[in-house]
């Protein structure tokens, strides 16, 4: 029997016990191979597999202007625990050069299929609780006046600020001859304070570099490369819609889906407005899980 | 982690293995053929593009190792949580119910919807589901999954 001990009081001790956790269970696991997008910031209206768990690392390296550049990194567990509902935990991290590395907080998001099949268009429902620090910079979305000033601050006074926040999306997609086009809409409430609500958008677009499988298991098939392209940025807040002192970026994607389970993706941002970082360089690596539920179950007694 | 935080953790944990154990119960149920007769007769009459492919079977092999053995077992005759893939109802099925199937999932009973799949990559897996030699107990195998 594996008891945890939630009197730890040292966060990256708690992270280890967590990652021990995690590591038993995936233990009593298989790989699994899926088709994954090639989207960092975009969301399709594909759901995780029932019953399956991704563990993925994402970073951003950013530039910063009046400040240092940082490198912004998070673990996700996505865990498909219906064929409409997915669930997901984020942890969030980032060093600023020449400052420090510090670990910003964590995100529970939910994703719910609306409609049992599929349709001219497919949406989902997403919803997510944050709690993250003002130091948080994975700018996993853009929302609201999010500005690359606001990333400048040393991390010992911008960690200071800490948000609770729910944020609902509607996921809006569509495959058609290979294609995946891919709209999301943001809305998001800061429960601390009294911040307005605030608006931002995703879109995307990505294609597979070949629409038939080759007869061979191979790495480099041109079926395993996803290629697109995803803008997003932020609409402004209740009282200010628009795009007046907002934040944009366009940015290619890359998805590598390898027959060893594993996926790499590969994403070169780039700031559309005086408003944005310059430069956003983002990068991940993923690996799907079956029999991930099925084991938590026997954790809890089930026979399967 | 505050006690609230952790209480969410808790609820999410019991929460996922409530709706694994509900997903795998429900696949053993025999009906689950049904959902093919739903195809909508446009959909079924669909013939399979890559009928006179000389590769469609062996790339649909290929895909259905990658993405459907998890559930429907190595050789396609059922698993803990899909049913046989040789059963008489299946195929007995026209390509295009096959391809609908795929396309649109069967959400409530656990199949995800694949159409993120290229479309040629759904009908090499037709050619290859229809190629598996029929059981001569369909769905004899779904039935007796193993309890581990």
């Amino acid at each position: 029997m594996l008891f945890i001990r939630f009197q730890i009081q040292s966060p990256f001790a708690r992270l280890f016990s967590f990652g021990l956790l995690a590591l038993a269970l995936l233990s009593l696991s298989l790989p699994a191979q899926a088709q994954e997008s090639p989207y960092i910031v975009t969301y399709d209206h594909y759901l995780e597999e029932p019953g399956n768990l991704e563990v993925e690392h994402f970073s951003t390296f950013g530039t910063q202007r009046g400040g240092n550049d940082f490198h912004a990194f998070w673990a996700e567990f996505e865990y498909g625990a219906t064929a409409w509902w997915t669930t997901e935990l984020y942890l969030d991290g980032q060093t600023t050069f020449s400052d420090s590395t510090i670990f910003t907080g964590f995100r529970l998001e939910n994703r719910f299929r609306l409609l049992q099949r599929e349709h001219f268009i497919n949406p989902v429902v997403y919803i997510e609780y944050e709690q993250t620090g003002g130091a948080d910079k994975i700018l996993k979305e853009v929302e609201g006046h999010d500005v690359e000033s606001d990333y400048a601050g040393p991390n010992g006074l911008s960690r200071r600020e800490h948000d609770h926040e729910l944020e609902f999306k509607l996921l809006l997609s569509k495959t058609f001859k290979g294609w995946n086009i891919a709209q999301n809409t943001i809305a998001t409430k800061n429960l601390t304070g009294g911040n307005p609500w605030e608006f931002g958008y995703a879109i995307g677009a990505s294609r597979p570099l070949a629409l038939k499988a080759s007869a061979q298991r191979c790495s480099f098939c041109p079926e395993n490369f996803i290629a697109g392209v995803e803008m997003y940025g932020g609409l402004g807040d209740r009282y200010s819609f628009g795009l007046h002192d907002t934040s944009h970026y366009l940015a290619p994607v890359m998805a590598w889906n390898l027959p060893s389970d594993w996926t790499l993706r590969l994403s070169p941002g780039f700031g559309l407005n005086d408003n944005s970082h310059h430069f956003l360089l983002r990068w991940g690596v993923s690996r799907e899980f079956s029999g991930f539920g099925a084991a938590i179950s026997r954790l809890f007694g089930a026979r399967l | 982690m505050t006690l609230h935080a952790r209480a969410v953790v808790l609820l999410l944990t019991v929460g996922v293995a409530t709706a694994q154990t509900t997903t795998t119960s429900a696949s053993k149920d025999n009906s689950v053929y049904a959902e093919l007769a739903k195809a909508p007769t446009k959909a079924a009459a669909r013939r399979n593009p890559l009928d006179t492919d000389p590769d469609a079977v062996a790339a649909g092999g290929k895909l259905f190792a990658l993405h459907c053995a998890e559930c429907h077992g190595d050789m396609a005759l059922g698993g803990k949580k899909g049913p046989s893939l040789r059963a008489a109802e299946v195929q007995q099925s026209t390509p295009g119910a096959l391809f609908w199937l795929l396309s649109n999932g069967v959400v409530r009973r656990g199949m995800p919807v694949w159409s993120k799949l290229p479309e040629p990559q759904r009908w090499q897996l037709v050619s290859f589901i229809k190629s598996l030699t029929p059981a001569a107990q369909p769905n004899a195998n779904a039935e007796k999954a193993p309890h581990p």
